[in-house]
């Protein structure tokens, strides 16, 4: 940047800059349903009629929303801290472990307004723990919390196909699933909710959990932003010596934010296991840990953000499964390609247009400024 | 006795076959991580280079074009990689994980849109593959024991890529130890502004071994899908590249130690695989899952620092941005 320039104002920055970003990423997403013969301008249509042209989309699409959020929460909390959280996906597998071993225990005894908070403090504390390791090892032990992160999804990975094929499977079954909980087990879907209050809207898996990404998005918006802990939390992320010197204990707060970015991630699980499954399965994080990651850098780590870019992640999912159905030569991994190019455009090439834009902006200032002095003279 | 030798010989044999991707992509992480570019991304220029290779040699039917398609797909990945984090400074991990996810995507996508098998590409007839070669006297030294069946089961019968790839290693060891790039390159790894300083381009450096990483992590795909395989399968690589990363970082960024990892991790593999619905004595049976995750488990305590210390390239994942 040359001398005299002006930064680019925050409205641009937090503004334009992710919308060009996320535009160049549909751009060639487009090219590449072009390359393969189809028309793009259908495509979209397509998807956009299937997320949210009638009630059973628009419920499938704030389902998946739902766990992006959670997934998105659970990488900028880290994220604020100046750490790399990659293990999303080991963290909500162990955090659904963990919901679908307490139902599995008690759904037989307990009734269901005492089985809801167990599920979510199952679902916190597993995830929570997972991530605690390599929080630890990083932060006790020095190893770089990226690499052993991406380890511990594979290990999550590991012993959950142990336990479902040795140790959880239904007795007498093929395919390695657990028996279903009962009913007193199973979060309420929102139409059934809905129904309670006399409203009748269409069936889809959305359920409870919706309500408790809103809950956390809210909690940890408080807690970030105006609490202490959130504060030493941002304090580190922001200069890690200067925190030092302020008398705050970055080890603890590597932990901290660690275990919370864990639990957001196993809600993950609660959504999946309690709210649509209602039985412990194989693969039921399909991705969404490392959706997570393009979902906090476009959302800007702020949880508004991370909402507005959950539904379009959500969108995208919910509208890709409608493409996939109604062309035939494009597959549902579509959305995996597309989800590539949003974290590749709104993430490692962040700012890739910046200098452009400030160039440009400076040129809109100067115009201005000579059409007033032109007006005044 | 003469059986377990056998057997013994046959598990070290499927142990080569298994560590070569391995082995390749350790030595192309260990250019790019070298250099001080965090290659997490290895996994992803392997599928795309497996899915090209596959798709030209399946049309094609040439086995060297679809070598050169999947290494030419490797290195593209590899330029969108070096674009990303020397160009633009952006996030190495980010990158990296973009990567792995377009890969993982598109070749699902193009695989569907061209050949309509749910992914896959069609299987490939012996000319289109890298096929075993049999080394000379092979059956005629079989008669000779121990050594005879070390050489027929052991050493003769892999395909050309193997040789390859253990070739290689040592080459790249020469590369990166003693040659004027190989000191430039470690230098630029450790203190890019050294590097800068002595007049040398840090970002011409890197983007070089950030290419000869696509350019291996190329031949790994390929190897997969044209010469292990008959063809591509969706997600074959199956964290393949994340067990190289695992390897090159157990070798402490070495190549002959990472050549040992990758040796290991394929040798429990190859356990794995002998050892599934056997009962051992004393033990009993060894769940399959738990030696597939050893290398991870490993590789955590390694970096714990409970056995030994893995100590990264100083200027690792920071990017370097010139002072004026």
């Amino acid at each position: 940047m040359s001398e005299g320039m002006k930064p680019l104002p925050r409205w641009i920055d937090i503004g334009v800059v992710p919308m060009l970003n996320v535009a160049m990423a549909l751009v060639v997403s487009g090219l590449v349903i072009m390359a393969i013969g189809e028309d793009p301008y259908e495509a979209v249509m397509v998807m956009l009629n299937g997320a949210l042209g009638y009630q059973e989309g628009l419920g499938y699409t704030l389902y998946y929303a739902t766990n992006f959020i959670f997934t998105g929460l659970a990488v900028a909390v880290a994220f604020h801290a100046g750490l790399f959280n990659i293990g999303g996906e080991g963290q909500a597998y162990i955090g659904g472990l963990g919901v679908g071993l307490a139902m599995l225990l008690l759904d037989d005894s307990l009734p269901a307004i005492i089985l809801l908070p167990i599920a979510i403090v199952s679902a916190a504390v597993f995830g929570g723990l997972w991530a605690a390791i390599p929080a630890y090892l990083q932060a006790y032990r020095g190893s770089h919390i990226v690499i052993t992160t991406i380890m511990f999804n594979f290990i999550a990975s590991a012993i959950m196909v142990y336990l479902m094929v040795n140790v959880l499977i239904e007795p007498g079954q093929q395919s390695p699933t657990s028996r279903a909980f009962s009913p007193a087990a199973m979060l309420p879907y929102m139409h059934e909710v809905f129904d309670w209050f006399g409203v009748k809207i269409s069936r889809s898996p959305l359920n409870l959990s919706v309500v408790w990404a809103a809950l956390c998005c809210a909690a940890l918006w408080l807690f970030l932003w105006r609490t202490k802990w959130g504060y030493e939390i941002r304090a580190v992320g922001f200069n890690e010596s200067a925190a030092v010197y302020a008398g705050i204990n970055p080890k603890r707060i590597i932990m901290l934010c660690m275990i919370i970015s864990g639990a957001l991630a196993g809600f993950v699980g609660l959504n999946e296991i309690s709210g649509v499954q209602h039985r412990l399965l194989l693969n039921f994080t399909a991705g969404y840990g490392f959706a997570g990651i393009a979902v906090s850098l476009m959302g800007r780590n702020h949880p508004f953000g991370i909402v507005l870019a959950s539904l379009l992640f959500g969108l995208l999912y919910q509208g890709g499964t409608e493409l996939a159905f109604e062309i035939s030569s494009i597959t549902r991994e579509m959305v995996v390609a597309i989800q590539g190019f949003v974290i590749l455009f709104s993430g490692a090439l962040a700012y890739m247009t910046t200098p452009l834009l400030t160039r440009l902006y400076n040129r809109g200032l100067r115009l201005r400024t000579a059409a007033r002095e032109a007006e005044a003279a | 006795m003469e059986e377990s030798f056998l057997l013994a010989v046959l598990t070290l044999d499927a142990m080569f076959r298994v560590s070569t991707p391995l082995i390749l992509c350790a030595m192309a992480g260990l250019f790019s991580e070298r250099s001080g570019i965090i290659d997490i991304s290895l996994e992803g220029k392997m599928l795309m280079s497996a899915f090209m290779s596959a798709a030209v040699a399946a049309v094609t039917g040439s086995v060297w074009l679809g070598l050169g398609a999947g290494i030419a797909a490797a290195m593209a990945m590899a330029l969108v990689h070096a674009f990303a984090c020397i160009t633009h400074n952006g996030n190495h991990v980010v990158s990296g994980v973009a990567i792995n996810i377009i890969a993982s995507g598109l070749t699902a996508v193009l695989g569907h849109a061209w050949f309509r098998r749910g992914g896959q590409t069609p299987s490939l007839l012996a000319d289109a593959r890298f096929m075993p070669i049999e080394l000379p006297f092979a059956n005629d030294v079989s008669g000779i024991p121990i050594l005879g069946t070390i050489y027929r089961e052991l050493i003769s019968g892999h395909n050309g890529l193997v040789y390859v790839t253990l070739m290689i290693v040592p080459v790249v060891w020469w590369v990166v130890f003693r040659t004027r790039f190989g000191l430039r390159l470690r230098a630029v790894g450790e203190n890019p502004q050294a590097v800068d300083t002595a007049g040398i381009s840090v970002a011409w450096l890197r983007y070089r071994a950030v290419l000869i990483c696509g350019l291996l992590t190329g031949i790994a795909g390929a190897y997969l899908a044209i010469a292990q395989n008959a063809g591509f399968v969706r997600d074959m690589t199956a964290g393949q590249g994340y067990i190289a990363l695992a390897a090159l970082i157990f070798g402490k960024w070495r190549p002959y130690q990472a050549l040992g990892a990758c040796l290991m991790f394929g040798l429990l593999d190859a356990i794995a695989i002998r050892l599934q619905g056997i009962s051992l004595p004393m033990i009993g049976e060894v769940p399959v899952q738990f030696i597939q995750a050893l290398p991870y488990v490993l590789t955590v305590v390694l970096l714990a620092g409970f056995i030994g210390k893995a100590i990264a390239p100083k200027a690792i994942g920071v990017p370097y941005v010139k002072e004026l």
